[in-house]
C-alpha cells in the first residue's frame, strides 16, 4: 500500500466518520461540527485527487464560509440548547436505512470503473506540469465555460438579493 | 345521335327545378291565407314543368324510336363515387323499358298534377303541396332512368322520403304522422335487402352499372346458384317493401291518409311499382333464378289473394283501394315472376291508367263530400261508404269514369285491364307444366280476381247506387268538381278503355306492340327461360275462365248485396263473426304488433336504453370515469400529507425506481 | 489509481446524506446532509477529472456557487419560516398539505 493510498483511506474513513456521525447527533450544532470535519476530509481526499486548487476552495468556500453560515443562524435561532431530539423513531429509521442501503447498492452498481468509460491516465496531473495547478483550471473556466461562469455571478447576485428580502424583518 | 336525346337529363331536371322554386314559395311567410297570385304562380309551376317535361319525354321516346338503337343509350354525366375498384357514375340510361316507364310517370303524373290545383286548391300548404309533388317526380325519374343500382337507388330512397312527406302532409293529426313513419321505417327493411343486394353484387361481378352487370351475370353466376338467388332474393326483399307484398304491405293501406292525388300518384300508379318496374330491370338475374322468381310469383299470387280479400269487408272508400292496389301489384309480381316482364309492365302501365282513375274518382267523390259535410258544418267521416251512396245522380261524370276504371280492374273486355291481367294468369298458367306449383299460382290469381270484380262493385254500388245516406241537408250541396278535376279523369278514362290496345295478343289478332317493343330488353332473359307451347284451345279457356270469373264477380256483388239496407257510419253495428277477421285486416297489424314492434320496443327500452345505456354508457362509462378520477382525486389529496418526509421518501423511492431502470 | 474507490466513498457520502435527510426533521440539518450529498458529488466529479480531464474540476466550481447561493437563500428561508411559526421542526410545518 503506498502512501497516497494510506492518506486516501484515511481521509475517506473520516469523511464517513463525520457524515455518520453529523447524520446522527441530536444537537444540531455537533451535526455542523461534525459536517465540518467531513468537509476538511474531502478537501485532503481533493488533494490526493490532483484537485488542489478545488481542494483549497473547499476549505474556504465550505469550511469557512458556508458553515459559518449554517452556524450562525443555529445560534441566531437559539437551536444549540438540548431539546427534544429531532431523530424520527424506530420507523423512520429503518425507513432511511433502508433506502439509504438500497441507494448506496444502485449507485455502486453504476460507479464502477467501467461505466465511467476507459481512465485515460493522468490527464490533470499533465496538465498541471504544463500549465501549472491553478492555470489548469483557470484557463477552461475563463475561456470555454466563461458564459456559465458570468451567469453564475448572477446567480450569486439573485440569491445575495433573496437572502436580504427574506431575512429582514421589514424592508 | 339526334338532338333530343341529348336532353335527357332535363326531364327529371324540370321537376327539380319545380320543386326548388315551389319550395322557395312554400318557405315565404307568412304561409297562410296564400294570395291568389301566389297560388296560381305555384299552380303554373307545379303543372307547367310536368307539362315540359311530359312533352320533353314524348320527343326524346319518339326520338329514340326513330333512332332505332338496338342497345340502351347510357349518357354518363359525372363521376360521382370512385372509391377503389368501384366506380360510380352519375349517368342515366334510355332504352325501352325505361321509355315506357318515363312516359307513364310523366304522363300520369302530370294528370295528377293538373286534378291536384282543384283538389287542394284550399289547402294552405299548397305551395309546399306542389314541391313535395314535384320532388317526387323527380326522384321517380332518376329512378327510372338511372343506370346503374345506387342511381336508382337515389331516386328509390328519394321517393320514399316524398312518400313519407305526403303521407304526414297534414302532420297536425297524430295519426297521419304516424302513418308516414310506419310508410318510411316498414320501407326501411326492404331497402335493407336492396343494399344487401346491391353489395353482393359488386362482390361477385365487380360493378354496379346495369349494363356491364347483366352483360356478364350468365357469365359469371351459374344459373340457379346460391350467390344468384341471394341477389335476386335480397333484391325482391326491396321490391316488397317498396311495392308492398306480403310480408311488407301493411304501410300502403295507412298510407292513405295522405291527400289523395297523392295516394292516386305514389301509393297507386307510380312508387309503388318501382318493384316491379326493378324485377323486370333486372329480368337477366331473375332468369338466372328460377328459385328466386318462383318465390316472386309466389308472394305475386298470394299477395293478390290475400289483399284482395281484406279489401272485401273495408268501409273506408280509399282503404278499398289501397288493398286492391296491393292485390294488383301481386299481380304484377306474379307477371315477372313467372318470366312474363312485358305482361308484367303491361299491367304496370294499364294499372296506373285505371287505378290513377279510381284513386282521382274517389278524391272527387270525397271532395265533394267534404265541401257538403264543410258546408253544413258536419264532423262526418268523408271517406266512409256507409255515408254514401247514390251519388251518381250528383257526380254523374265521375261515376261513370269509375264504372269505366272499375271493369277495366275487374278484366272485363275491352278494357285495359282484361288484356293485361289475361296474359299474367295464362303466363303463370304456361309454367304448371314445368311445376304443379304454378297452376296453384295460377287458381290464387284467379281466385283474387273474382274477388276483385267482387269488391269493386261492392265499391261502385255502396258509392254510387241506392239511397242517399249522407244527410237530408249535405245532399243538396253535392256537385261536381271543376274541370281540373274532371278533366284528367276523362282523359285517364280514355286511357283505361284504350290502354288494353298497346298489347292486344295474337290471339286477338293484335300485334303486341308493347312486347315486341321490350324485346330488346327481355331478349336474354327469354333465351334463358324455358320455351313453352301453349295451345290455342287452352289461351281460349284460360280467357274465358278468366272473362267468366270477373263476370261472375260482378254479378255475384249485384245480387248479393243490399245497398239500401246500408246505414250511416255513425249508426253502424260492430262487424261480427268471419266479416269482422276481414275488416280487421286478419289482425296483421296486431300480430305484426305483438310479435315484432312490442318485443323491439321491449328490447330497446328495458335493455338498449336502461340496460346498457343509462345502466352501461352513462353509469359505468360516463359516471364511471368521473367516479374514478374521483377516487384517484382523493388518493391523490391523501398522499398530500403536507408532511416533508413523507414526500422525500416517496422522492427516494422515485429516484431508486429511476436508477433500477436507468442503471444497467 | 483511485478512480473506484473515490466513486465507492461518494456512494457512501450520498447514502449517508440521503439517509440523513430522511431521518431528521430539524430543517437546519436537513439542510447540511443536502451539502453533504452536494459534496459527494464533487468527491465524484474530482475522481472522474483525475482521468478524464479538466471539466470535472469546473463543475465542482459551478457546484461550489450554486451551493453557496443555496445556502444563502435556504437559510433566510429558514429564518423567515422560524420568525413565523417559532420552530423549525418540519413536522409542525406542513403548509403543503392537500
Amino acid at each position: 500500500m503506498t502512501l497516497t493510498q494510506i492518506v486516501f483511506w484515511t481521509f475517506s474513513a473520516l469523511a464517513v466518520l463525520g457524515a455518520a456521525m453529523c447524520i446522527t447527533r441530536r444537537s444540531p450544532v455537533a451535526s455542523a461540527l461534525w459536517l465540518v470535519q467531513t468537509l476538511f476530509a474531502l478537501a485532503a481526499l481533493f488533494v490526493v485527487l490532483d484537485a488542489q486548487f478545488v481542494a483549497v476552495l473547499q476549505v474556504l468556500v465550505y469550511a469557512g464560509a458556508i458553515m459559518v453560515l449554517f452556524l450562525f443562524v443555529i445560534m441566531l435561532l437559539n437551536l444549540g440548547r438540548p431539546g427534544p431530539s429531532d431523530l424520527k423513531g424506530p420507523v423512520g429509521l429503518a425507513v432511511a436505512t433502508l433506502l439509504g442501503g438500497l441507494l448506496f447498492f444502485q449507485l455502486l452498481r453504476g460507479a464502477t470503473p467501467s461505466a465511467a468509460g476507459t481512465p485515460a491516465g493522468d490527464t490533470m496531473a499533465q496538465l498541471q506540469q504544463e500549465q501549472g495547478i491553478v492555470g489548469a483550471v483557470a484557463r477552461p473556466l475563463f475561456s470555454q465555460y466563461l458564459i456559465p461562469f458570468e451567469i453564475t455571478s448572477v446567480l450569486l447576485l439573485a440569491a445575495i438579493v433573496g437572502a436580504v428580502v427574506l431575512a429582514k424583518r421589514k424592508l | 345521335m339526334p338532338g333530343a336525346l341529348q336532353l335527357l337529363w332535363l326531364v327529371p331536371a324540370l321537376p327539380l327545378a319545380g320543386f326548388v322554386a315551389n319550395g322557395l314559395l312554400a318557405l315565404r311567410r307568412p304561409p297562410a291565407p296564400p294570395a291568389p297570385p301566389a297560388r296560381r304562380a305555384v299552380s303554373i309551376i307545379g303543372v307547367g314543368v310536368l307539362l315540359a317535361a311530359l312533352a320533353l319525354s314524348v320527343a326524346i321516346v319518339l326520338a329514340f324510336q326513330r333512332a332505332g338503337a338496338a342497345g340502351p343509350l347510357v349518357f354518363p354525366y359525372w363521376e360521382w363515387l370512385p372509391v377503389g375498384d368501384l366506380h360510380v357514375t352519375v349517368a342515366l340510361e334510355l332504352d325501352q323499358l325505361s321509355a315506357v316507364m318515363l312516359l307513364v310517370v310523366t304522363g300520369v303524373s302530370s294528370l295528377i298534377h293538373l286534378f291536384s290545383v282543384g283538389y287542394m286548391g284550399e289547402d294552405p300548404g299548397y305551395a309546399r303541396y306542389f314541391a313535395y309533388l314535384n320532388l317526387f317526380v323527380f326522384f321517380m325519374l332518376v329512378l327510372v332512368l338511372g343506370a346503374s343500382f345506387p342511381v336508382m337507388f337515389v331516386g328509390w330512397e328519394g321517393v320514399g322520403l316524398c312518400s313519407y312527406l305526403l303521407i304526414g302532409f297534414w302532420f297536425n293529426e297524430r295519426i297521419n304522422a304516424d302513418a308516414g313513419k310506419k310508410a318510411f321505417l316498414v320501407n326501411r327493411i326492404g331497402d335493407v335487402g336492396f343494399l344487401v343486394a346491391m353489395l353482393l353484387i359488386f362482390a361477385h361481378m365487380g360493378s354496379l352499372d346495369f349494363q356491364p352487370v347483366f352483360a356478364q351475370a350468365p357469365k359469371l353466376l351459374a344459373p340457379g346458384g346460391a350467390a344468384i338467388t341471394a341477389i335476386t332474393l335480397f333484391l325482391f326483399l326491396g321490391c316488397t317493401g317498396k311495392s308492398a307484398q306480403i310480408p311488407l304491405y301493411t304501410w300502403l293501406p295507412d298510407a292513405m291518409q295522405g291527400p289523395t292525388p297523392v295516394s292516386a300518384l305514389i301509393h297507386a300508379a307510380t312508387m309503388v311499382t318501382a318493384g316491379v318496374y326493378l324485377v323486370a330491370r333486372c329480368n337477366v338475374l331473375y332468369a338466372l333464378a328460377p328459385v328466386a322468381s318462383a318465390v316472386v310469383a309466389g308472394i305475386g299470387a298470394l299477395t293478390a289473394f290475400f289483399a284482395a280479400t281484406i279489401a272485401l269487408k273495408q268501409w273506408d272508400i280509399k282503404r278499398v283501394l289501397a288493398y286492391s292496389t296491393v292485390s294488383q301489384l301481386g299481380y304484377m309480381f306474379l307477371g315477372v315472376g313467372s318470366g312474363a316482364y312485358a305482361a308484367g309492365i303491361f299491367h304496370l302501365v294499364t294499372h296506373a291508367f285505371f287505378k290513377a282513375l279510381l284513386f282521382l274518382g274517389s278524391g272527387s267523390v270525397i271532395h265533394a263530400l267534404h265541401r257538403a259535410y264543410h258546408a253544413t258544418h258536419s264532423h262526418e267521416d268523408a271517406q266512409d261508404m256507409r255515408n254514401m251512396g247514390g251519388l251518381a245522380r250528383h257526380l254523374p261524370w265521375t261515376s261513370k269514369l269509375m264504372w269505366v276504371a272499375t271493369l277495366a280492374l275487374a278484366g272485363i273486355p275491352p278494357f285495359a285491364g282484361f288484356f293485361s291481367k289475361d296474359a299474367i294468369l295464362s303466363a303463370a298458367f304456361s309454367l304448371g307444366d314445368v311445376h304443379p306449383l304454378w297452376y296453384v299460382y295460377w287458381l290464387l290469381g284467379l281466385l283474387a280476381a273474382l274477388l276483385t270484380a267482387f269488391y269493386m262493385t261492392r265499391l261502385m254500388l255502396y258509392t254510387f247506387h241506392g239511397p242517399n245516406r249522407t244527410g237530408e241537408r249535405e245532399s243538396a250541396h253535392l256537385h261536381e268538381g271543376p274541370w281540373v278535376m274532371t278533366g284528367p279523369l276523362v282523359v285517364l278514362g280514355a286511357l283505361s278503355v284504350a290502354g288494353g290496345a298497346l298489347n292486344v295478343p295474337a290471339l286477338f289478332r293484335g300485334h303486341a306492340w308493347l312486347e315486341h317493343w321490350l324485346e330488346p330488353v327481355t331478349a336474354v332473359a327469354t333465351r334463358l327461360r324455358p320455351a313453352i307451347e301453349v295451345p290455342l284451345g287452352t289461351e281460349w279457356t284460360l280467357v274465358i275462365a278468366a272473362v267468366a270469373v270477373a263476370a261472375l264477380g260482378i254479378f255475384a256483388a249485384l245480387r248479393l248485396l243490399r245497398p239500401e239496407e246500408l246505414v250511416p257510419a255513425r249508426l253502424a253495428p260492430a262487424e261480427r263473426g268471419f266479416a269482422r277477421l276481414l275488416w280487421k285486416k286478419w289482425y296483421v297489424d296486431e300480430i305484426y304488433d305483438f310479435l315484432l314492434v312490442r318485443p323491439l320496443v321491449w328490447l330497446s327500452r328495458e335493455v338498449l336504453w336502461k340496460t346498457i345505456d343509462l345502466g352501461l354508457i352513462d353509469g359505468a362509462g360516463v359516471n364511471g370515469a368521473a367516479r374514478l378520477s374521483q377516487v384517484l382525486g382523493w388518493v391523490g389529496s391523501r398522499l398530500q400529507t403536507g408532511q416533508l418526509g413523507f414526500y422525500v421518501v416517496l422522492f427516494v423511492g422515485g429516484v431508486l425506481a429511476v436508477l433500477w431502470t436507468a442503471v444497467r | 489509481m483511485l478512480l473506484g474507490p473515490s466513486l465507492g466513498v461518494s456512494a457512501v457520502l450520498f447514502a449517508l446524506g440521503v439517509a440523513g435527510v430522511l431521518l431528521r426533521r430539524n430543517a437546519i440539518v436537513i439542510f447540511m446532509c443536502v451539502e453533504l450529498m452536494l459534496n459527494a458529488a464533487n468527491l465524484a466529479f474530482v475522481a472522474l477529472a483525475q482521468s478524464l480531464g479538466v471539466a470535472g474540476q469546473i463543475f465542482v466550481f459551478f457546484v461550489m456557487a450554486v451551493a453557496a447561493a443555496e445556502a444563502a437563500v435556504g437559510l433566510a428561508i429558514i429564518l423567515a419560516i422560524y420568525r413565523h411559526k417559532q420552530t423549525v421542526d418540519l413536522q409542525n410545518i406542513n403548509l403543503l398539505k392537500g
